[in-house]
């Protein structure tokens, strides 16, 4: 069975707030629930499945689905941290291909930035095997991408100025978005000057801490074309995990060496074929190491690809994060796969800001990494489609 | 006196003989009876090949750092010891272990970089394996 052409996002929405102290997690849910339902015509009576993540207050979609009087015959709890929500978009491809939904709705929602929340994580390590084994050595989060960033530089000579020139070609879009959280364009030498939080990682290497959440609705073929606005196609789709392999871990890699393999599979398609990238930008090393590992240069050499402004639009030779990614626009709930989905359907229905609207956008990849690069990652990638692709 | 922080973590029936050792300034880990594979961390089944026939073996406690970083700003209880190095070290036996280098510069710490095991110790007897730069 294919999934190829089978499902379609139809909805979609990102809440506008960057701080929100006076929403409880539920609202957030709620709000940008009716946003994406509202952007695509569709009602709460529509929805037969709903998913959502670790950021999910109490029983998760359970308690979700009862505070927004949901009926649903499918749900999902999957998580694998940040990259849960574009797992989840491939249940739902699958459960639509089985026959056994129509729309499902996938609600994301955080308060990290006025919450109290530490930063980073919302991983609840008690109990766990590895616990008294990884959080005894401070590893805070940054510090676990900075551990593959340091091993990426002495493997492949990749340098800081390579991993700035991501932060840079993301503020060069995010000044173009009235919402993001921080629109100063910057250069490669302010993203060097700002102070290292855990080396070889500056401030300027991190993505923001806000608050907010996103929606998505994917919907069948029938639901599709009974629907006024333009929707677009899931066309491939790939999950995996990479864990720290009992010893053997390899920082040089992520998961996205499956992901993106099976996802260009299922969608028959080649990174050639690919117009627009969404990539979770945790930190600039997971753009630079997912980049290789997709498929778009040969591993070791994602630091010349990105350079000379090859990631801006308008100019580069693949244009990413429109929006202004995580580095700048928006990091909901410290889960960034989110707003990867939603910036890579606005591209593909012409609805990016002007200035980074990538012209005849086809074929859009969005791509996700949840959890660690230095422990364990959940990794997913999305090959999505304007309806006549 | 201690590097880093200490204090009170879990420790369980799967974990308890390596802790155990640690306290004795011993670096034990499981290898595995069957297949051979050294296993990290420790855990009673072999992820290689999920035998339950595994024997704790005694490490040399020395190898080489395979990454690094020097966290320079955190939060929580770390946040007054910075800089403080953070590393992967891979074992002579062969596993790679999370781990602190610790009692050098942390500008001196590189990939490569020869370490071998030293234990710190808190006050319910408990050791913490960290690393220092070989002799």
């Amino acid at each position: 069975m294919t999934i190829r052409g089978i499902a379609h996002i139809a909805g979609i929405f990102e809440h506008p707030g960057r701080e929100l102290p006076n929403l409880t997690l539920a609202q957030i849910h709620a709000e940008v629930a009716e946003g994406a339902l509202k952007d695509a015509g569709l009602t709460f009576r529509d929805v037969d499945a709903y998913y959502s993540a670790g950021d999910a207050p109490g029983f998760g979609a359970l308690s979700m689905a009862d505070y927004l009087g949901l009926d649903c015959v499918n749900i999902d709890d999957t998580e694998t941290g940040g990259s849960s929500y574009l797992v989840h978009v491939q249940h739902a491809a699958q459960a639509i291909a089985a026959g056994h939904i129509h729309v499902a709705l996938i609600t994301l929602a955080g308060n990290p930035r006025t919450g109290g929340a530490s930063p980073g994580g919302s991983a609840n390590v008690s109990g766990a095997p590895e616990q008294s084994f990884e959080s005894l050595f401070g590893l805070a989060v940054p510090a676990g991408y900075a551990l593959a960033a340091k091993r990426h530089m002495y493997e492949f000579g990749t340098t800081s100025e390579q991993l700035a020139e991501i932060k840079v070609a993301a503020s060069n879009h995010a000044q173009h978005n009235p919402e993001a959280f921080l629109r100063d364009v910057v250069t490669i030498d302010e993203v060097l000057e700002s102070p290292l939080i855990s080396d070889p990682l500056h401030r300027l290497d991190c993505c923001v801490i806000t608050d907010g959440g996103g929606a998505l609705v994917v919907v069948s073929t029938e639901v599709a074309r009974s629907l006024s606005r333009e929707t677009v196609k899931v066309l491939g789709t790939g999950t995996a995990i990479k864990h720290s392999d009992a010893g053997r871990i390899d920082l040089t890699y992520t998961g996205a060496v499956k992901t993106g393999k099976a996802a260009f599979e299922e969608a028959s398609l080649d990174p050639k074929d690919v117009d627009y990238v969404s990539i979770y930008d945790s930190f600039t090393i997971t753009v630079l190491i997912s980049l290789e590992d997709l498929g778009f240069c040969p591993k070791g050499h994602g630091g010349r690809f990105v350079s000379e402004g090859a990631l801006c639009a308008k100019t580069g030779r693949l244009p990413f994060n429109t929006d202004g990614g995580g580095l700048c626009n928006n990091h909901p709930g410290n889960r960034g796969g989110m707003t990867k989905v939603i910036e890579a359907v606005r591209q593909l229905r012409g609805e990016a800001h002007p200035k980074v609207q990538v012209e005849n956008c086809g074929v859009a990849l969005a791509h996700g990494t949840g959890g660690s690069l230095a422990l364990r990652m959940g990794s997913a990638t999305l090959l999505l489609g304007r309806e006549e692709v | 006196m201690t590097f880093l922080p200490v204090w009170e973590f879990p420790i369980n029936q799967e974990s308890k003989q390596f802790w155990d050792a640690a306290a004795q300034n011993v670096l034990l880990l499981p290898r595995c009876s069957d297949c051979g594979f050294t296993i990290f961390y420790p855990r009673s089944i072999c992820p290689e090949c999920r035998s339950r026939n595994l024997s704790w073996i005694q490490m040399s406690g020395k190898g080489e750092v395979y990454s690094y970083t020097v966290t320079r700003r955190t939060s929580g209880r770390f946040r007054s010891h910075v800089p403080f190095v953070i590393a992967y070290v891979q074992l002579d036996e062969g596993p790679r272990m999370l781990t602190n280098v610790v009692d050098c510069d942390p500008n001196n710490v590189s990939i490569g970089m020869r370490v071998e095991v030293m234990f710190e110790s808190q006050d319910e007897g408990k050791a913490i394996p960290r690393f220092k730069p070989s002799q």
